[in-house]
């Protein structure tokens, strides 16, 4: 029992093996725009992007200090006016299309959307073919 | 017998076959060792336009004119509390000796913590740049720290090198920078 606790107590305890550094958030990583409809536009571009830290989550999911930073700047820039596809498209050309989360048709990706349409177009064909067969039979 | 052709014993195979293929691609992915790396696209592109006030007072600051003319250059992308910062912190000290400058940006540091870190560390840097929002890192496509960019005398971004630079990589990245000078 004693073992026990002292177990989760070290647990509790444990620093985390990434360091991070003691500076405050940046400004706007935790602070909404005052305008609702800008920061509306913000959200969603932030729920596209990915945390380049924690790879699995997004940036406006993620509390990595980078990610605060990425959203800092996102709402910054969507303050100034930007459009938020000129700031994904700015991302990419930095990180490739990695760093977004919004499904793009391009020449490596085509197969993808193709694929599905190809399969029911295939199986519409294949039934026909059956039924029209059997009634002719 | 009827006149539908009978399908032949290959293609009943057919489907388990390409079950099998599937589940072996999933088990690739699935067990091939997963890459971290996020690599900047910003390799081959010149350096973008950024000015960064002095982040300790026995350093300049660093500007993207700082970084361009005579002499390919290293870009060290660091951090007081950055663990792998202060073991490669000998290795640019051993790349400065060579005769490489190397600049520094301190990514959302305090300027009582650098001073601490580069009184135990060493100070091979010739500027240090104080970005308290990473904004460096996103206009040069960094995604961490510690990052090495070698920058030739026009500006352009010529490597990447993410992560600590081990004692090993030192004669490597002397080559790059080589390199960016010819």
């Amino acid at each position: 029992m004693i073992r026990r606790l002292i177990m989760l107590l070290a647990l509790a305890l444990a620093l985390p093996a990434v360091a991070q550094d003691k500076l405050p958030p940046a400004p706007y990583a935790y602070r909404q725009l005052d305008n609702p409809a800008l920061e509306a536009k913000a959200k969603a571009l932030m729920e596209s992007l990915r945390c380049l830290q924690c790879q699995g989550q997004s940036i406006a999911d993620s509390d990595a200090p980078i990610a605060g930073d990425m959203r800092n700047q996102v709402r910054l820039r969507i303050a100034a006016g930007e459009d938020p596809e000129a700031i994904r498209a700015w991302l990419i050309e930095r990180y490739g299309d990695y760093v977004s989360f919004k499904p793009e048709i391009d020449s490596m990706t085509w197969p993808l959307f193709a694929a599905p349409i190809t399969l029911l177009a295939i199986a519409a064909l294949i039934l026909r073919r059956r039924y029209t067969g059997r009634t002719k039979a | 017998m009827n006149d539908a052709p009978q399908p032949s014993r290959m293609a009943l195979w057919l489907p388990l076959g390409i079950f099998t293929g599937f589940i072996a691609l999933v088990m690739v992915g699935l067990y091939r060792p997963a890459s971290r790396e996020v690599k900047s696209a910003m390799v081959g592109k010149p350096l973008p336009a950024f000015a960064l006030k002095q982040a300790v007072p026995d350093r300049p600051g660093l500007a993207r004119t700082d970084l361009i003319g005579g002499k390919p250059r290293l870009l060290n992308i660091f951090a007081s509390w950055c663990v792998p910062c202060a073991a490669e912190a000998p290795q640019l000290e051993a790349l400065r000796r060579q005769g490489v400058e190397v600049d520094g940006v301190a990514i959302r540091d305090k300027a009582e913590d650098l001073k601490g870190f580069l009184a135990r560390n060493g100070n091979p840097y010739a500027r240090i740049g104080a970005d308290e929002v990473s904004a460096i890192q996103f206009a040069i496509g960094s995604s961490g720290v510690p990052e090495s960019f070698v920058v030739d005398a026009r500006g352009t971004i010529r490597y990447q090198h993410i992560g600590d630079i081990a004692a090993d990589q030192v004669p490597m990245i002397l080559a790059k920078i080589r390199e960016a000078a010819q």
